[in-house]
This record gives structure tokens, sequence and C-alpha cells, in this order.
């Protein structure tokens, strides 16, 4: 389908396309299998400027919003949603500064963050706190000029290779939500530690480690925003922008697996023709490459009306999220059915595909939370209409 | 430090067949590339660049639409692209495409480093390179695999051979070949692809580089080429499939029936 993209985004999709097919592609299987840091990909997605593609200019950005993103995580997806994902982690850490961020922060990390220089990492998640973010027991108490951190943060994406973190802490019990701010700590800070890095079924090449803060002092105008209790806030409006980003993330894991899919149904001959003449097979390619591009067209609607300057996006958000990653989930574990026994080995990329496609429905908000918040937002919008 | 790369557009021959009658390459509908050797040229160009600074001019001769590919360089770094271009240089061969660089570098002036890839994949000549330095009357040396050091008087670097590798210091200005080894090219930055949206690659003209005529396109062409054809395949070599001790086997028992080896 034509998405009618801007002479911009096309040379940003061509590029990113090209990455992903001659630097991505030869070395997924190897990321997926050492769960290494892919280091050198990132320094490529840096130097071709790939970084900065949805941040202002005044940060040092190419000034494209949501859609570029998406863009560049759809396509390095197709290729392996690991590297994808590292790659936006590093939006997603440095989202809340660009939502709340005072002016001075804003120059000071997003323009690392835009060069590709430096890589961010969101932490709210903690071992009692998954969907309940608001049951987070980190704390950050003032001391002088300084915030005392306290607590560890768990399953966090770039955890240990990026170099700035936005860290939720409670600094109001007291307050529940409100009582939520958010931090920007550096790499290095005493007392600001790295835990183990887990060992996953799926985007192996992504890191996934503890963030431990025992005593960790950090200066005071690291506090976002400049305002204690302005992080859970941060946070939703955060996974507001960032959640297309994952609806991305899923289209490209769904894509990498129908091309694998179709390619390999015309090759694989049985009964005396290739089973791409199968009509039982057809039709689920056909179902495959229908839904797939149903939630392609969610997500890059969503991303528009965000970057369109819509107000309150919540609910189409989730919905694309929430579409597109059950819509991965389904077309991967088809595409490996298509395949039959070659696609469930290691030597073919689509069982990759099929536990990397599982992650989606769970970060950024389980797709139970998704389906809460369209619901949330229908019930408000429908009580604040007078009828 | 000015630096001048030659590159030539080639068509992209793992996609080019051969017409079995006339023996001829079959050019129609073939995608063109800018020659694969000329990319490490232009890539250890730009690594020079930001290593010591300077300015990397990217030269080419060929028809019109050349202009179009050669912003890939811009893309990828270089500062500017010029092609010469004129009906005066058609049918050139090595010698008149080597004459017309070398007056478009001449044009340029100033010129500290000259890169060439090593040979273009369509002619394979290894030529023009060598072929430009002579023209203009600096040193060269081809099959370099690696640069340790460079100033605008000097250079420092390791060349191949048939049995290793030659460490060899030339003065500069010179002319240097490239091989394969010395570089992996980059992928252009969507910053390069931007600026070389805009970039405006200037068209020069035989008139443009001073050029005499008789030395350019046919008439400054002494190759006349007789005949292209793909020579006939003699005798089909042998694999030797199966179990390493069966190769093994097979391998013993060909060399000795062959009374190579008695
Ligand atoms: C690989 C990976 C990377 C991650 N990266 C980050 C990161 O960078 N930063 C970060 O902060 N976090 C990160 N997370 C955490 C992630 O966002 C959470 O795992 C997710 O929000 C779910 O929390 P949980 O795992 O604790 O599940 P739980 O909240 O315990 O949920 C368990 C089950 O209960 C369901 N459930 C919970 N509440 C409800 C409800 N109200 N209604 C219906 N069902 C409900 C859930 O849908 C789920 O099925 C990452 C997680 C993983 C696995």
């Amino acid at each position: 389908m034509d998405y009618f993209l801007t002479e911009e985004q096309q040379m940003i999709k061509d590029l990113a396309r090209r990455i992903a097919d001659e630097k991505v592609a030869p070395k997924a299987a190897h990321y997926d299998e050492t769960g290494e840091f892919p280091w050198d990909i990132m320094k490529i997605l840096a130097d071709a400027d790939l970084f900065g593609v949805y941040l202002p200019e005044e940060y040092g950005g190419m000034g494209g919003g949501v859609l570029e993103q998406c863009i560049v995580v759809e396509e390095l997806s197709r290729a392996c949603s690991g590297v994808a994902v590292s790659y936006a982690a590093s939006g997603l850490g440095c989202s809340p500064i660009l939502v709340l961020g005072s002016e001075e922060q804003k120059k000071k990390y997003i323009t690392q963050v835009a060069s590709g220089k430096k890589l961010a990492a969101f932490g709210a998640t903690e071992a009692n706190a998954g969907s309940d973010l608001a049951a987070m027991e980190t704390t950050a108490v003032l001391d002088g000029n300084e915030y005392v951190l306290n607590g560890t943060k768990q399953w966090i994406t770039n955890g240990g290779e990026a170099d700035i973190y936005t860290v939720m802490a409670v600094t109001d019990k007291k307050k529940g939500p409100r009582g939520i701010s958010c931090f920007i700590v550096e790499k290095g800070t005493p007392g600001f530690t790295f835990g183990k890095k887990e060992n996953k079924m799926g985007i192996r090449a992504s890191a996934t480690r503890e963030l431990v803060f025992d005593n960790c002092r950090i200066p005071k105008e690291n506090l976002l925003g400049g305002k204690e209790g302005i992080g859970f806030i941060a946070t939703m409006r955060t996974f507001d922008r960032t959640r297309p980003g994952i609806g991305a993330q899923a289209v490209g894991i769904a894509q990498g697996a129908l091309d694998a899919a179709v390619k390999y149904s015309r090759e694989r001959v049985q009964f005396g023709q290739s089973i791409s003449s199968f009509q039982g097979l057809q039709f689920m390619l056909a179902d495959m490459a229908t839904q797939l591009e149903a939630a392609r067209a969610l997500v890059y609607a969503t991303a528009r009306m965000i970057d369109g300057g819509a107000k309150n996006f919540s609910k189409e958000s989730a919905m694309c999220k929430l579409f597109a990653s059950d819509t991965a989930m389904k077309v991967t574990v088809d595409a490996v059915q298509v395949l039959g026994g070659y696609g469930y080995m290691k030597e073919y990329p689509v069982e990759k595909m099929m536990r990397d496609a599982k992650i989606t429905q769970i970060y950024e908000g389980t797709n139970q939370i998704q389906r809460h918040v369209i619901a949330l937002e229908l019930i408000k919008e429908s009580a604040s209409k007078k009828d | 430090m000015k630096i001048v790369v030659c590159v030539k557009q080639v068509p992209d021959t793992t996609e080019v067949k051969i017409n079995p009658e006339t023996n001829t390459l079959i050019r129609e509908g073939v995608a063109s590339i800018l020659n694969p050797f000329d990319m490490y040229a232009v890539e250890e160009a730009i690594r020079i660049k930001e290593k010591v600074g300077g300015t990397v001019i990217v030269l080419s001769m060929g028809p019109p639409q050349v202009a179009e590919q050669l912003k890939e360089t811009i893309a990828m770094g270089a500062d500017e692209a010029i092609l010469v271009s004129d009906r005066a240089f058609a049918g050139s061969d090595t010698l008149a495409t080597s004459y017309a660089l070398s007056k478009a570098i001449e044009k340029i002036a100033d010129v500290n480093l000259v890169i060439c890839g090593k040979q273009a994949i369509d002619g394979d000549t290894a030529q023009v390179g060598p072929e430009i330095a002579e023209k203009i009357g600096i040193p060269h040396l081809t099959y370099v695999k690696k640069i340790e050091a460079i100033s605008e008087t000097e250079i420092t670097l390791e060349r191949m051979n048939e049995d290793g590798y030659e460490r060899v210091q030339m003065p500069l200005p010179g002319l240097i070949t490239v091989v394969k080894e010395i570089n992996e090219p980059r992928l252009p930055s969507l910053k390069g692809m931007m600026r070389s949206k805009k970039a405006e690659i200037p068209i020069w003209s035989a008139a443009d580089i001073d050029a005499d005529p008789a030395k350019c396109g046919l008439n400054g062409s002494p190759t006349w080429v007789k005949r292209i054809f793909i020579p006939e395949i003699k005798c089909q070599g042998e694999i030797f499939s199966g179990e390493p001790e069966e190769q093994v086997k097979f391998l013993v028992n060909a060399l000795v029936g062959r009374k190579i080896v008695v």
C-alpha cells in the first residue's frame, strides 16, 4: 500500500532498509545466539544519522516525528527486532525529557541521543511494579542540593549499555502516583550499578538489565522538569508517544516473516508442485498479508495523528500497539507453519521472529493493559457526551 | 589536503549477460553502478579528510546521466563531484580517458593526491590510473592496501604484490590505486543524502578542460577492438564429492593416474 511518504521519509526508509539488509540481517542469527549487544550496528545507525530522525532540529535532530521513528524501527525489525528495540529504547529513554524536561535538560541530553553518540534507557518497572507502576518502591530523597536514590529497577532495555537513564522514583509516598518523580541519571554516577543481564526468549540482541541504586546521589538539576510529582504523568505521556513504535516493531517482524513465508512457499515442492499452489496455504498467506497491512495502516495513522499535533491520543496509541502486536504474533506463528519443519529450525529466520514477536504483546504495557486504556477512554468519551 | 577521486560508471556485472551470438555485453535494461573498486577509493579519501582535513573532489568522465549517480559519493561525504562529459569523448580508450581526466585534474589545480580504484569491473584494464599520473607527470603506486601516514608532501603506504606487500614512501603530489583490502566503504548518511539531493554537479566539456580534439575520443584512442569473445571452455574441472576420506582417495587416484605423483 502506498502511504504517500514525503521525499525525506522515503529517504529515511530506503536508508534504514539498506542498513537492515546489508548490515543487520547477516548478523541477526549471531546476536540472537550470543546475546551480545550490537554495538557495531548502533555505530552504523549513528553514522547514518538515524538516531536523530524523530528529534527536533534545535536539539540536533532532523526534525521528524513519531512516523519517522516508526519507519526506521519497522525496517530494522524486518531483519532483527532485537537491534530495532535497542535503537527504539534510546528514544523511549529520552522521551520523558522531550515531553516534560526543562530547556537545559533538553539541550544537554537530547543532543547526545540525537547524534547517536550515547544511548538512553527508560527505567520504571520493578520486581513488584509491572502493570501497576504506581506500586514502585524506589525512593528519592532530597538532601541539600542532591537527591539520594535507593532501589532496584528491573528489565530495563539498554541497561548497562546506555549512558543516559530516565528513572522513576517515589518522592512522596502519601501522594500515590502523584508522588512519583523522574530523574535523569548518568552512567558512572557513584551508587549506580547494574544487576544481572536477563537471558531471554527473544529480542536477544537487546540488553535487558537491572539498575541498582544504592545511596546514589544525583544533582538536583537532574529532577525532570525541575518539578517533583510529574514522573507518572511523564511515563503515561511517554508511552502514548512510544507505543506506535512498538506497533512498528511488530509490523516489521510480521513483514519479515511474511516475506520469508511467501518466498519459501514458491520454492518448496511437495506433491509435485510448489506449495504456494495449494489454496489452503494461499489463504493463510492472504490473511497474513491483509492483517499486516491493516496493522501498518493503524500504526501510520496514529503516528500521523500525533505528529499532526493532536492533544489526546492515548486510545489510538494503545490500539495500534495492541493490534499490531497481536497481528505479529499470529503472522509469525503462521509463517512457521508455512515453512513446516524447516520453520522450526534455526537455519531459517522465522522461528526467531516468532520468539521476537511475543515481547511486543508484553512491554510498554501488556495487551490487557492496552485494552484497559482503550476501554477507559471509551467510557470517558461517552460520559463527556451530553445526550 | 586536496584529494581527487576518479570514479567510473559501469554496468552492474552481477546482472550483465553476454549475447551468445554476438559475444557482446547486453547492456539494455542493466542497472548502472559506480565501479565497486572506486568506492574503496572514495572511502579512503573521506577517511584521509577526516584524519588530516581537506577536501574530497570526485571526478568522472562519462555520459550526462552519470552526474546523478555521482551524488552517491556526496551522500557518503565527498565535498563535490565533477563530471567531464562531451560528445567529443565518445569512444575513448584508456589513453583518451586518462588524457581527459588528467586535463580535468590540472584544471582543478593544486591537487595533493589522486586516488583511483585498482581497475574498472567492465574493462578490467587497470591502466587509467597510472596513465593519468604519467600524463600529469606525478609519481604513482598501484594496488595500495593500507595508508600508514600521509601529509601534503608525502605518503607512506603498503602495496600488494604477488608474494606479499611492499612498504613504500612516495612524495606528493602523486597518484595511488587502491585494492578492496584497504577499507570497507561506508553507507551514506541521511544528512549526506539530503545534501546530495541539492548538490549541483558541474559538467565540464572538452573546451572547459582545454582538451586537444586530436587526443579526445576515437581520435585519441589507438586501441581498436577486433572482436570480443568468451574463451572456449576446453576442459571441465572435476569436483570430488563425498566424505573427506573418499575425496582424498579420488584426489590421490587422479594425481597418480595423471602421473603427477608417482
Ligand atoms: C524484554 C523486556 C524489556 C523491558 N524493557 C523495559 C524498559 O526498558 N523499561 C521499563 O520500565 N520496563 C521494561 N520492561 C517491563 C515491561 O514493561 C513489563 O514487563 C510489563 O509492563 C508487564 O509487567 P509485568 O511483567 O510485571 O507483568 P504483570 O503486571 O505482573 O502482569 C502479569 C499478567 O497479568 C495481567 N494483568 C496485570 N494487571 C492487569 C489488569 N489490571 N487487568 C488485566 N490483566 C492484568 C497482565 O496483562 C499479564 O498478563 C521490559 C520487560 C521485558 C520482558
